[in-house]
């Protein structure tokens, strides 16, 4: 087809260079993909596991041989036939899709619940030269905190600011990650916020960016199909997931009130909750 | 005032141009709708609807090849009771004209959802008697003249409103199911669904998409529902309506010159983006102005002067 809008849209194979264990639950997949190694940090790719599903994945950044990595929880049949994959299993791609994060300078703020992680520690080494980033990191226990060394390996101390959460207590400060946030909104004032992860923690940072008057940005998740804008599954107001988003801004997500938090789309296209 | 020259009655509907979003695009909810009634669509075709809830199949439903897409979504939809809600909803919030796509598994299913439909508010329905990856329905139903009459029967004495009969191009004559369709009651056609399709990979040496088979569109089918609409136009009465390919204002005139009365556009959103829909009209406009024609409705069919 013609149309630049479908760029990247052709199903590839390509083999697993490695798989990396992040905590009990999370795996990192790498792979070459020269499409998706140009990605921009809030984009996504579609996954193929040959004979079981294809599913969406937000993209952890690629490097200059186009290798790429996705993080995989093991959440539903799909991703626990991905966990089983070994190095020089076939897979598929599409993509990269969607918008991206925009790039803010001055100081941020970024709010990360479990695999949520991913867009943002893409988006924290992007920003590295131009922003100084405080990074708050949140998960159920210790073991589950992914990404930890790599946040504070790859981002300059100076530069950086990295406050964990874990709903035991196991490390860092007890309770939701949200619980921290308001804190550094009211005392460090950032010029923009961005958040990824469980919707409900997208709902309370968004409600303390309206309150605190913060710039916001967040990555949704639904239901994807196609993934090029056309199937329907991944809409919120009268928005499409997977070509108006996966990036949302505060205005945008204050138009979609009736979902945002609330409901998406099941299989068969009627409201379930978040 | 001049009237507006891209107006067209479809059936007694009128729409304000030509162009229609086809069934199985984004139509699940009004918002989504309504953003491409904003972006210049003359009319809204919904998801297909059944008795039932259906959950559809697993990914991938989607395959790019070249000049088009392979989808086999398995008629995702919510079942004609929770879509009531939205049918009512969107006749509150949409100025165009609303047409909800139907399909079941039998004479009686097509009959109580197109009912339900239209008391609903729907202008009119459209029976998918061709889509070409669910068993028992759709072409199943439509490839057959004598079961597709019957099913035509069965919604004309079930609704009041226009019945549209979307027909698959996967049968040796569509004109022979064309003529079926229209004796047996229907007010208009829409021609053609998908093209029966697959798409290998040949690392794997699996088929891609989960279902393995679907239906093809984009670019590479509109050839052959062009013809489909060239030679319905040739034997049937009824207003028809192009689908298949309609990327660009060529695509959507060929249509008309071959008989159209309306072109649908679906793989097109993907593309060329929502406003496919306000650029198409504009397309129009200008080559009924450049060729010195009034209304869009002149030129319907005038391929088939010889």
């Amino acid at each position: 087809m013609s149309a630049c809008r479908t760029k990247g849209n052709w199903l590839r194979t390509t083999r697993i260079l490695d798989v990396k264990v992040e905590s009990p639950t999370v795996k990192t997949i790498s792979f070459k993909d020269r499409l998706c190694a140009e990605a921009k940090p809030g984009q996504f790719l579609m996954l193929w596991i040959p004979g079981v599903d294809e599913i969406p994945f937000s993209i952890l950044g690629g490097n200059a041989s186009g290798v790429v990595r996705v993080a995989v929880r093991k959440v539903g049949d799909a991703t626990r036939a991905l966990h089983k994959k070994k190095t020089g299993d076939i897979i598929g791609i599409r993509g990269p899709f969607g918008n991206s994060f925009s790039l803010s300078k001055g100081k941020v703020l970024m709010v990360a619940g479990g695999t949520g992680t991913v867009p943002l520690l893409f988006l924290a080494k992007t920003l590295l030269s131009r922003a100084k980033v405080t990074f708050v990191l949140g998960a159920k226990t210790r073991k589950e905190l992914i990404f930890m060394d790599e946040i504070i390996n790859g981002l300059s101390k100076d530069k950086l600011r990295l406050i964990t959460s874990t709903e035991d207590g196991t490390c860092g400060i007890k309770g939701l990650c949200t619980q921290p946030v308001e804190q550094v909104l009211r005392e460090e004032k950032p010029d923009m916020v961005y958040a990824c992860g469980p919707e409900q923690m997208l709902l309370k940072t968004f409600e303390m960016c309206q309150k605190h008057g913060t710039k916001l940005e967040v990555s949704l998740e639904r239901l994807m199909r196609c993934a090029i804008g056309l199937c329907g599954s991944c809409t919120i107001g009268k928005y499409r997931v997977c070509t108006d988003g996966p990036v949302f801004t505060k205005k945008q997500l204050q138009e979609t009130r009736a979902e945002f938090g609330l409901s998406k789309r099941d299989f068969d296209g009627h409201k379930v909750r978040v | 005032m001049r009237p507006n020259p891209l107006c067209v009655n479809l059936t007694g509907l009128r729409l304000d141009n030509p162009t229609m979003l086809a069934s199985g695009i984004l139509g699940y909810t009004v918002e989504t709708m309504k953003e491409i009634e904003k972006n210049g669509a003359g009319a809204i075709v919904s998801k297909s609807i059944g008795v039932k809830p259906r959950r559809g199949y697993a990914n991938p439903t989607v395959v790019q090849v070249n000049g088009g897409l392979i989808n086999a979504m398995g008629l995702p939809n919510p079942g004609i009771k929770e879509f009531e809600g939205e049918i009512r909803h969107a006749k509150q919030v949409l100025t165009v004209p609303f047409i909800v796509s139907v399909y079941g598994y039998s004479a009686e299913e097509y009959a109580e959802v197109a009912r339900k439909a239209a008391d609903a508010g729907a202008d009119a329905v459209e029976l998918n008697v061709s889509c070409p990856h669910v068993k028992e329905t759709g072409s199943e139903i439509g490839q057959t003249p004598q079961i597709l009459a019957g099913v035509i029967r069965k919604v004309k004495a079930a609704v009041k409103t226009p019945v549209f009969a979307k027909l698959s191009p996967n049968v040796t004559s569509i004109v022979e199911i064309g003529e079926a369709a229209v004796k047996a009651g229907a007010d208009a056609l829409t021609a053609t669904n998908t093209v029966r399709a697959i798409a290998i990979d040949v690392e794997t040496k699996m088929p891609i998409l989960f279902n393995r088979v679907g239906g093809l569109s984009g670019p590479a089918v509109k050839p052959i529902g062009l013809r489909c609409v060239y030679d319905l136009y040739e034997r049937v009465k009824v207003p028809i309506v192009g689908c298949g390919g309609v990327t660009n204002w060529q695509d959507a005139v060929e249509y008309l010159l071959a008989g159209a009365t309306a072109v649908q556009v679906g793989t097109a959103i993907a593309t060329e983006g929502p406003a496919v829909f306000r650029t198409l009209s504009h397309g129009i406009s200008s080559y009924l102005k450049r060729k010195g024609y009034e209304r869009v409705e002149d030129i319907v069919g005038l391929s088939h002067k010889r």
